[in-house]
């Protein structure tokens, strides 16, 4: 995990720094690549989206502020907060923004540069269950619910096992746990096709991330 | 009638939502209407895998479109995230040439390849258009007028595609299908908000005092069961009645799914539809004839 560097963040208008850059550099090669994602320029800060999310009051940074902190170039600042790991993908703001930002995929965008940079907040690894999530589903094809929360607890919360038992005990007793994963048949075939498309995720991005753009701050957002 | 439907069920039911699963397939057989589930479906990626990869997370999808294309018939996802990454997943390589190629080529990597033909439905969708209410009144032997259901639909099957209603804000068509079927269910403002999701366990904090409010509001309005449509809504609500909750009340609200709800009208048996599987267990008593209300230990009296 990186340290907050006091440095990062905007200097002085318009003047960013090496890590600001790179950050802001990757961020708009994700939202590029996003239906809509050029949108985020039209952003006009009304809020909506911060009174739309049902989770904005266990937030540290509100959505509308992290466009406005990505508009500012405090990126780094920004995947350090709490925020991006408490959306519940519900939608509520990208129904109802009134410039159609699509704001759930610009956190989804957000939490995929947080993983690939290993940028998180800090005693809060909330990222630990899409990466369980996601080799889960690697090994097996599909998501197997026990496994999935019993490695997340283990490696995350131990005692938060504890806090889960009645839950676990009520489900088990009612016929809702399977003790033991689901496997497709065809696990080759799946992992084959994971292999291809992680070729499109990985490198290119990768790429993107070495060059070093001499344009920062405000004229890079109106492009 | 003999339609047929290809039927992605999603790992949730075949186990937390095993009642979703049993009540889908048998309100779906009484109709005469053949559900064929997907051979070797895989997960749909949710919404975790899109946080980690994303052209991952679309192929990972796309491979259940593929072998749905086999057959050619509809897919029917009743799990709120399925239905909506199965559809992202239609809809974003139609707007998206670059990603498509991707996609195509990633799947061509397993021998597979996606003309995207098929549609992505939600059974609620399903039952309401292709059935239509009037057969489902036709075909009703019970009645459920001892029912006052919540009707409360969630995040992903209203937002952002639509699967339902005109109105994504104040969706209704729960409503009109249940009045229309007897039961009376009463106004319930929060039927669009957040469950909190996988924050249940991420932030449980954060996610009780989601469900906590979700279930307050239907007593509130002296709701006597919450309908839902969604494997982790019914979970998150479900698990409300055994872990009391936020504000450490525990108010033995049944949780329902809406194809139980229908099952029970048009005289499929609570075990068909999977009664047994819920927190609140609401145990029936002797089959009723046509008319006569269920006896359902567990319900409030309305």
């Amino acid at each position: 995990m990186k340290t907050l560097d006091p440095l990062a963040g905007p200097i002085a208008p318009g003047v960013l720094s090496k890590t600001e850059q790179e950050l802001r550099t990757a961020f708009l090669e994700e939202i590029d690549r996003i239906p809509g994602g050029g949108r985020l320029n039209q952003c006009i800060q009304c809020g909506t989206c911060t009174a739309s999310c049902p989770v904005s009051h266990a937030m540290d940074i509100t959505p509308r502020q992290v466009i406005a902190m990505f508009r500012a170039g405090a990126i780094e600042e920004l995947l350090e907060s709490r925020t991006i790991w408490l959306c519940a993908s519900c939608y509520h703001c990208t129904l109802r923004c009134p410039a159609q930002i699509q704001v759930t995929d610009l956190i989804y965008a957000l939490k995929r540069i947080a993983i690939e940079e290993g940028i998180f907040p800090k005693r809060f690894p909330v990222h630990v269950m899409s990466e369980t999530f996601t080799k889960n589903v690697k090994r097996y094809g599909r998501n197997y619910e026990v496994g999935l929360l019993l490695r997340y607890f283990l490696r995350t919360k131990p005692l938060g096992l504890f806090a889960q038992r009645r839950a676990g005990y009520a489900l088990w007793r009612h016929g809702r746990i399977k003790l033991r994963p689901d496997k497709i048949k065809n696990i080759e075939q799946l992992q084959k096709i994971i292999a291809k498309a992680e070729t499109f995720d990985l490198p290119q991005e990768k790429v993107a991330r070495e060059k070093v753009t001499a344009a920062v701050g405000y004229e890079s957002i109106g492009r | 009638m003999d339609t047929r439907y290809t039927y992605y069920p999603g790992c949730s039911l075949h186990a937390t939502g095993i009642a979703y699963d049993k009540s889908m397939r048998a309100v779906f057989k009484k109709l005469g209407s053949e559900l064929s589930e997907l051979e070797d479906w895989n997960c749909c990626g949710a919404t975790a895998y899109m946080s980690v990869q994303k052209t991952v997370a679309f192929a990972v999808s796309a491979r259940n479109l593929a072998l749905a294309e086999k057959t050619g018939d509809d897919v029917v996802a009743p799990c709120s995230a399925c239905y909506y990454a199965l559809k992202h997943t239609r809809e974003g390589m139609q707007g998206d040439p670059e990603l498509r190629v991707q996609v195509e080529e990633a799947l061509a990597a397993g021998g597979l390849e996606a003309d995207l033909s098929v549609e992505v439905r939600h059974p609620l969708e399903v039952l309401l258009t292709d059935i239509g209410i009037p057969r489902l009144v036709e075909a009703q032997t019970h009645s459920l007028d001892q029912f006052r259901p919540a009707c409360y639909y969630g995040c992903q099957i209203v937002r952002p595609f639509g699967a339902v209603d005109e109105d994504p804000e104040l969706p209704m068509s729960m409503e009109n299908l249940f009045t229309a079927l007897g039961a009376r269910p009463v106004d319930y403002p929060p039927k669009v908000r957040c469950c909190g999701g996988m924050l249940v366990a991420t932030m449980p904090e954060v996610a009780t005092e989601l469900s906590t409010d979700l279930v307050d509001w239907a007593v509130a309005r002296e709701a006597n069961c919450i309908v839902t449509v969604c494997p982790l809504c019914q979970s998150n609500l479900d698990l409300i009645n055994v872990t009391k909750g936020g504000n450490g009340v525990s108010h033995q609200l049944p949780v329902l799914y809406f194809t139980q709800l229908i099952g029970l009208a048009i005289g499929c048996t609570p075990e068909e539809v999977g009664m047994q599987h819920a927190l609140i267990p609401p145990a029936a008593e002797a089959p009723p004839v046509r008319g006569e209300p269920l006896t359902i230990a567990g319900l409030r009296e309305g």
